[in-house]
């Protein structure tokens, strides 16, 4: 499966693996290997199906077709995808998960204004 | 006639074999669980619940918990079960599953952190040398009042009954869906996965009530509701 075509998305390819602090402010694809922290808070993150993250993700939405390790926290919405391996905690305003997605960790639905008084 | 027609082929691609089977969807049926309804009670409540559902992750719970403002966790034991890693021998040089290592790397939460435990049939599929540790395990995550739900097979069962899934519907009435291993699960170094078989997990064993009794014997209170099924269904209280 290949990244959706956007002028405003940055993309990792399969074989790209990188360390440390990635931040932004457009949608990332990655398919690659990231360890370390995610931090795209007015955009989307997917994570394609050859995609291994290891890494705290902060962003307005998450989709997720492959491996993903670490507490996600999405302002918007998360979408596990049928070939998703998640292990960490989900903190979001809504969740879509497709029958064979694999999640291990929590699942925190917060209302906006929750957010918003920051619980 | 147009439609005996179309019911004649609809007949005649059934009996078709082969590339069929692929494609159809996994058998769904729908049971309906005492002791989920007595389980009900708590989340009609108005305070919010931390819920473990140890089963397939299953976005039917998930969504039927947090759209009542419940905190949901999930983790599926069966298939962490799976783990090659884990594989080791006992003093008798008998296969086992290292259960310190698999409790290490699983149910890794605070104590007395859940209202309630949604356990569904895992004891009857979990290997044997990891049983016990994970029952104490779920004693001490439980708050003082808790409740787990356990589903176990009455002696009429066959070591092929498939393993389900389970998905609320509604607050008595669950979806059962037989589980279907991933791929990758199944792989291993050593092919000695114990609880998996080709497609599922293989029932292990089938528990009387008095086991029922000595496994939970540190809960505070144990309730028996029998189903028609040739299932047990299971309610303690820590």
């Amino acid at each position: 499966m290949s990244a959706p075509f956007s002028a405003d998305l940055a993309q990792i390819g399969k074989s790209v693996v990188i360390k440390g602090e990635l931040s932004g402010s457009e949608d990332l694809y990655v398919d690659g290997q990231v360890e370390g922290s995610i931090a795209l808070k007015g955009n989307s993150l997917t994570v394609g199906p050859h995609g291994q993250i290891k890494a705290s993700v902060e962003a307005k939405g998450v989709i997720v077709q492959g491996k993903l390790e670490g507490n996600v926290l999405a302002t918007d919405r998360v979408d596990l995808r049928k070939t998703a391996i998640v292990t960490g905690d989900i903190s979001t305003q809504r969740i879509a998960i497709e029958e064979g997605a694999y999640l291990k960790g929590k699942v925190d639905i917060q209302g906006r204004a929750e957010k918003a008084a920051g619980k | 006639m147009a439609s005996v027609t179309h019911n004649f082929m609809k007949l005649f691609r059934s009996s078709a074999g082969g590339q069929r089977e692929a494609s159809q969807p996994v058998q769904k049926l729908t049971r309906r669980s005492s002791g989920l309804g007595e389980l009900s009670r708590l989340w009609d409540g108005e305070s919010p619940l931390c819920v473990l559902d140890l089963g397939s992750t299953s976005p039917s719970n998930i969504r039927f918990f947090t759209e009542r403002g419940h905190k949901i966790y999930s983790e599926d034991l069966l298939v962490s079960s799976t783990e090659p890693g884990l594989v080791t021998k006992d003093e008798q040089g008998n296969v086992v599953l290292d259960s310190r290592k698999y409790l290490a790397e699983n149910l890794q939460y605070p104590a007395l952190h859940f209202d309630v435990v949604l356990c569904w049939n895992l004891p009857d599929y979990l290997d044997e040398s990891l049983v016990r540790p994970v029952m104490g395990r779920l004693w001490s995550v439980l708050k003082p009042g808790g409740m787990l739900l356990a589903f176990f097979h009455t002696k009429d069962a066959g070591p092929d009954s498939p393993c389900y899934r389970f998905h609320i519907l509604e607050k008595d009435v669950l979806e059962m869906q037989r589980i279907v291993l991933r791929r990758e699960a199944r792989r291993g170094p050593t092919g000695a996965i114990h609880t998996a078989i080709a497609d599922g997990f293989r029932l292990q064993r089938v528990f009387n009530n008095r086991h029922i009794e000595t496994l939970f014997r540190d809960f505070a209170s144990i309730k028996f509701f029998l189903a028609r099924d040739n299932v047990r269904e299971v309610l303690v209280v820590r």
